[in-house]
């Protein structure tokens, strides 16, 4: 197996990448990949360390982070679906209803 | 030597193209590449000794996630190339803070055996086979010690389903009452 760091530093890649994604893309869609991207790089920290513990309790962690990124994904489609049937866009700064 | 070259050939894939997906304009590309950064992971999962989550995320991620994903950008007219650049200073500060937060958890991680107590043990190896059967062990950890959690997840995935259905729902039917 190969040194513990080496995973780490592949999760702290995937997670600034998928930071940047939420920060600079407009399209709301794509901003909800990067989460996706971001939830990802979390899930290898805890397999790598319910391998390195030698305990499944972290598997499990995984499991629900999937569970909850799928329950998002549902959930943030329906509200751009609904928002696009209302202004006819995605785009994240001409979301601005609540904006005084 | 063969486990360091399936590692970076997963890790590189993952990394490149988590970088292209963050970068492509198109939407359809970004999630391609989107899920070619989600199977490389899988690899990394399955070289971590997870065959379950590996499975699971072949199946739940690239199978039902992604085919949501491109369903919704097929759904929607997604256009105006155009002022794409307006967010220009935007990407500055975001790389800017990016790269402090990056810097500062590399600093951490490569300090980690200087803390007290030895830090996290992520310099040496991990011990060979500590995990037998893994979707065996992960089914009797689930449904003894995470079984209330496992019961509330079940609970959640139903509210988020209703209020997707309820979400996407056609505009006329609410407004009549």
């Amino acid at each position: 197996m190969m040194s513990p760091a080496h995973y780490l530093f592949l999760s702290l890649a995937l997670f600034l990448i998928g930071c940047i994604g939420v920060v600079t893309r407009r399209n709301v869609i794509v901003v909800l990949m990067s989460i996706e991207l971001i939830l990802n790089a979390v899930n290898i920290n805890l397999v790598l360390f319910s391998r390195i513990f030698g305990d499944v309790s972290g598997q499990v962690f995984a499991l629900f982070i999937i569970a909850d990124a799928a329950a998002e994904a549902a959930i943030g489609l329906g509200i751009v679906i609904a928002f696009f049937r209302n202004r006819e866009t995605v785009l994240a700064d001409e979301m601005d209803l609540l904006k005084w | 030597m063969l486990d360091s070259i399936i590692f970076y050939f997963f890790a590189g894939v993952a990394v490149l193209s988590a970088a292209l997906m963050v970068t492509r304009r198109n939407a359809i590309h970004s999630a391609v590449f989107l899920i070619t950064t989600l199977l490389a992971t899988a690899g990394i999962f399955l070289q971590l000794r997870a065959e379950f989550l590996f499975i699971t995320q072949i199946i739940l991620y690239v199978g039902g996630i992604m085919v949501l994903f491109i369903f919704v950008i097929m759904l929607v007219r997604l256009d105006a190339p155009i002022h794409q650049l307006r967010f220009r200073m935007q990407r500055l500060v975001a790389i800017l803070v990016a790269a402090a937060l990056g810097m500062e958890v590399t600093v951490i991680l490569l300090l980690a055996h200087k803390l007290p107590g030895g830090g996290l043990l992520i310099q040496g190896s991990a011990p060979a086979d500590r995990l037998p059967p893994n979707s065996e062990e992960l089914a009797k950890s689930l449904f003894s010690n995470y079984l209330l959690p496992f019961e509330i997840a079940s609970i959640l995935l139903l509210v988020a389903m209703v209020g997707a259905v309820v979400m996407a729902k056609n505009r006329r039917r609410t407004d009549e009452p």
